[in-house]
C-alpha cells in the first residue's frame, strides 16, 4: 500500500489515480456495512468461545509451567536449574547442537534455494518434494533410520567406525544428524518462495556491472533474502532445541552425557523430580515464548521495511511503478 | 520466474552439487536403509511383524486419536481463525501470536504439561475427572495432547483465505436478500473448505507421527494406549530391528500418502487465496 503523494514530475492528468490507490485501505479501515457485521450476540459470543479456546489450549499450559517450576519459590527453582550437574551438561549439549545444525542447515538452505529458484533442470520438482520429505517423516522413523546406519553392532557403517574408535550412535554426533534431519526444510522452504517472487534481473544487472559471483550473492542476493533467512532460522532454531523423538532413539539417553534439555525433562519426570522437570521445561517455555516474540517482531519489521520507499526496499518501488503504469 | 540460461547466472554447478550430497547423505542414504531393512525380511515375516494384534491396535490407536485430535482442530482452528480475522477484541494481536505456540513449544513441555494438568489433581483434571471424563493414561488424553500440538495448522491455512475474502461478495449476497446464516454457508464457506481441509490434513500427518508429547499422557500399556511410533521405540529397545523398520515402513507409507493428497489440496486452495 503506497500512502506517500505521487512523485512530483508526475503529470497532472495522472493525479486522479491517487484516491484510487489507496481505496483498498479506506476500505479496511471503515466501519463494517452491515451486511458484512453478524448480530452482536453472535460476534461476543464466537469471541469468548475462541478466547477461551486460546486460553484452556494455551495460556493455561504457559502459565501452569512457570506456576509449578516457582511453587517452592526462586532459591529451589534457581538450584534445580544451576545447581544439578546432569541439568547443566543437557544445556551445554543442547547450546552446541543447536548450532551446529542451524548452521549446516543454513548453508544447505540458501544453497538449494538458490539452484531451484534460479535455475530449470530436470528432477527439479522431484528435488523440491524431497526437501519437505523431513516433515512427514516421524520423528520416532528418523531416529531408527540412523541407528540403521550406525547401529554399533547391526548397523550398515556402525561395526566399522566402532571399529575405528567413531562414536556415531549414543554420542553427540549422532545427536546432530537426527537435528539436522528433522530440521532440515525449515530454512530452504523460506528461501524458496522469497527468491522466486524477486526474479533475477537485479543480481544480473549485478554481474553487468562487474560484480563477481560472490560480490553479487553478498551484495545483491542476501540483502533481498535477509528476511526470509533471518525467519527460517528461527523456525529452525526452536525446533532444533525442542527435538524430543529423534533424539531419544540414537542419544541412548545417558545422564550427563547424551541428555538434551527436553530429554533431560522426561529423565527427572520419571525420577519423580517434577518441580525440577518443571524448571527445565520453563527455560524451554521461555525460549518459545521469546521464538514468538521475535517471529511478530520480524514479521513486522519486514512489513515496514517493504513499505518504506527508498532504494534499499526494491521490492515496494516495483510495486508502486507497476501500479503507476496501471493508472 | 523466468527460466535463466545457465551461463549466466553463476553458481549453479555449485549449489546444486552441495544439495544433492547433503540430501544424499543425511535423507536418501538413512531412508534408503529402512527400506534395505525391511526388504531383508520375507513377505510373510513381514506381514507377521506389522500384523500382531499388539501392532493393529498401536496403529488402530494412532489412526482413530490423529484423525479426533485433526476433527477437533479443524473445528477449533476455524472457530478462532473467523473470531481473529472478522472481529476486534482487546488484545487479538497477542492471541494471534499465541495461536504458533504448539509449534514452538518442545514437544517434551507440552507432553509434561499436559500430564500434569490433566491428572486427577489438576487445574483441569480436578473438575473433568469426577464428571467421569478419563483425561490420563487414556485415549482421551492422547486426543487432548494431539489437538494441541496440531492446532496452529487449521488456523493458519484458513486466515489468509478469510483475509482475501472479497467484501463485495457479502454485501451482494446480502442485498440479495439472503440471511447472514445463508451467506456464511453459500458464500463464505465454500471458498474456505479446501483451506480448512489442507489443515485439516496437516494437523492430521503431524499427528500420526507425534511422539514426545504422547508418551508423558499415554501411560505405558501396550493395546491400550500406545501408539506406533511408541511400539517402534520398544521394538528397538528389544534389538528387534528388523520388526521396528517392518513398523516404520507402514507408517511411512501412510505418512506419504497423506503427504501427496495435501500437495493436492494445496494446489486447491492457493486457486481460492490468489
Amino acid at each position: 500500500m503506497q500512502l506517500d503523494a505521487p512523485p512530483a514530475e508526475l503529470p497532472p492528468a495522472a493525479v486522479p489515480a491517487r484516491p484510487a490507490r489507496s481505496a483498498p485501505t479506506e476500505r479496511r479501515t471503515r466501519a463494517p456495512t452491515s451486511a458484512r457485521q453478524d448480530p452482536a450476540v453472535v460476534r461476543w459470543g464466537l469471541t469468548l468461545a475462541a478466547v477461551a479456546v486460546l486460553g484452556v489450549l494455551v495460556v493455561v499450559p504457559v502459565v501452569h509451567v512457570f506456576w509449578e517450576a516457582l511453587a517452592d519459590g526462586p532459591a529451589v527453582y534457581w538450584n534445580n536449574l544451576v545447581r544439578d550437574p546432569a541439568t547443566r551438561h543437557a544445556l551445554a549439549l543442547t547450546l552446541t547442537v543447536v548450532p551446529i545444525a542451524v548452521g549446516l542447515n543454513l548453508v544447505f538452505g540458501v544453497a538449494v534455494a538458490w539452484a531451484v529458484a534460479r535455475f530449470r533442470f530436470p528432477g527439479r520438482s522431484l528435488l523440491v518434494t524431497l526437501i519437505d520429505l523431513p516433515f512427514s517423516v516421524s520423528p520416532v522413523v528418523a531416529g531408527l533410520v540412523f541407528v540403521l546406519l550406525f547401529g554399533p553392532r547391526q548397523g550398515i557403517f556402525g561395526p566399522w567406525l566402532y571399529a575405528h574408535g567413531i562414536k556415531v550412535l549414543f554420542a553427540t554426533p549422532g545427536i546432530i544428524l537426527v537435528t539436522c534431519f528433522v530440521t532440515l526444510p525449515f530454512v530452504a522452504r523460506e528461501l524458496i518462495p522469497v527468491l522466486e517472487a524477486d526474479g533475477p534481473e537485479e543480481e544480473l544487472a549485478a554481474l553487468t556491472l562487474g560484480a563477481s559471483g560472490w560480490q553479487m550473492f553478498w551484495r545483491v542476493t542476501l540483502p533481498n533474502i535477509k528476511w526470509g533467512v533471518l525467519y527460517g532460522v528461527l523456525l529452525c532454531t526452536a525446533r532444533a532445541a525442542g527435538e524430543f523423538g529423534a533424539v531419544h532413539v540414537v542419544s541412548g539417553r545417558i545422564t550427563g552425557k547424551t541428555d538434551t534439555l527436553p530429554l533431560r525433562v522426561e529423565k527427572l519426570l520419571q525420577e519423580y523430580r517434577t518441580p525440577a522437570a518443571f524448571a527445565v521445561a520453563s527455560v524451554l517455555t521461555s525460549l518459545a515464548l521469546v521464538t514468538l516474540g521475535a517471529k511478530a517482531w520480524l514479521e513486522r519489521a519486514e512489513a515496514s521495511s517493504l513499505l518504506t520507499p527508498d532504494p534499499s526496499a526494491p521490492r515496494g518501488e516495483r510495486s508502486k511503478e507497476r501500479k503507476d503504469e496501471a493508472a | 520466474m523466468r527460466p535463466v540460461s545457465r551461463r549466466v547466472l553463476p553458481g549453479f554447478s555449485l549449489t546444486l552439487g552441495y544439495s544433492l550430497f547433503y540430501l544424499s547423505l543425511l535423507v536418501l542414504l538413512p531412508l534408503s536403509a529402512c527400506v534395505l531393512k525391511a526388504t531383508s525380511l520375507s513377505p510373510a515375516e513381514f506381514w507377521d511383524a506389522v500384523s500382531t494384534p499388539r501392532a493393529l491396535a498401536a496403529y488402530r490407536l494412532t489412526l482413530g486419536a490423529s484423525l479426533a485430535a485433526a476433527l477437533l482442530d479443524a473445528v477449533l482452528g476455524f472457530l478462532v481463525a473467523w473470531v481473529l480475522v472478522r472481529y476486534e477484541f482487546p488484545l487479538r494481536r497477542l492471541f494471534d501470536a499465541l495461536v504458533d505456540l504448539p509449534f514452538a513449544l518442545p514437544t517434551a513441555v507440552a507432553g509434561l504439561v499436559y500430564s500434569s494438568l490433566y491428572v486427577p489433581s489438576g487445574w483441569l483434571g480436578r473438575y473433568l475427572v469426577p464428571l467421569g471424563i478419563e483425561t490420563y493414561h487414556s485415549p482421551l488424553a492422547i486426543v487432548l495432547v494431539l489437538t494441541f500440538t496440531g492446532f496452529p495448522f487449521v488456523v493458519r491455512t484458513v486466515q489468509p483465505v478469510l483475509e482475501a475474502l472479497e467484501p463485495e461478495l457479502e454485501e451482494a449476497a446480502a442485498i440479495l436478500g439472503a440471511s447472514r446464516w445463508q451467506t456464511f454457508t453459500r458464500v463464505l464457506l465454500p471458498p474456505l473448505v479446501p483451506a480448512i481441509l489442507t489443515g485439516f490434513a496437516l494437523s492430521f500427518a503431524r499427528a500420526l507421527g507425534e511422539y514426545g508429547s504422547v508418551i508423558f499422557v499415554a501411560g505405558n500399556l501396550p493395546e491400550e494406549t500406545e501408539i506406533a511410533p511408541m511400539l517402534i521405540y520398544a521394538r528397538l529397545e528389544e534389538y528387534a530391528y528388523a520388526e521396528a523398520t517392518a513398523l516404520a515402513v507402514v507408517l511411512l507409507g501412510i505418512s506419504f500418502v497423506l503427504l501427496a493428497a495435501i500437495n493436492l489440496l494445496e494446489r486447491w486452495s492457493k486457486k481460492y487465496a490468489a
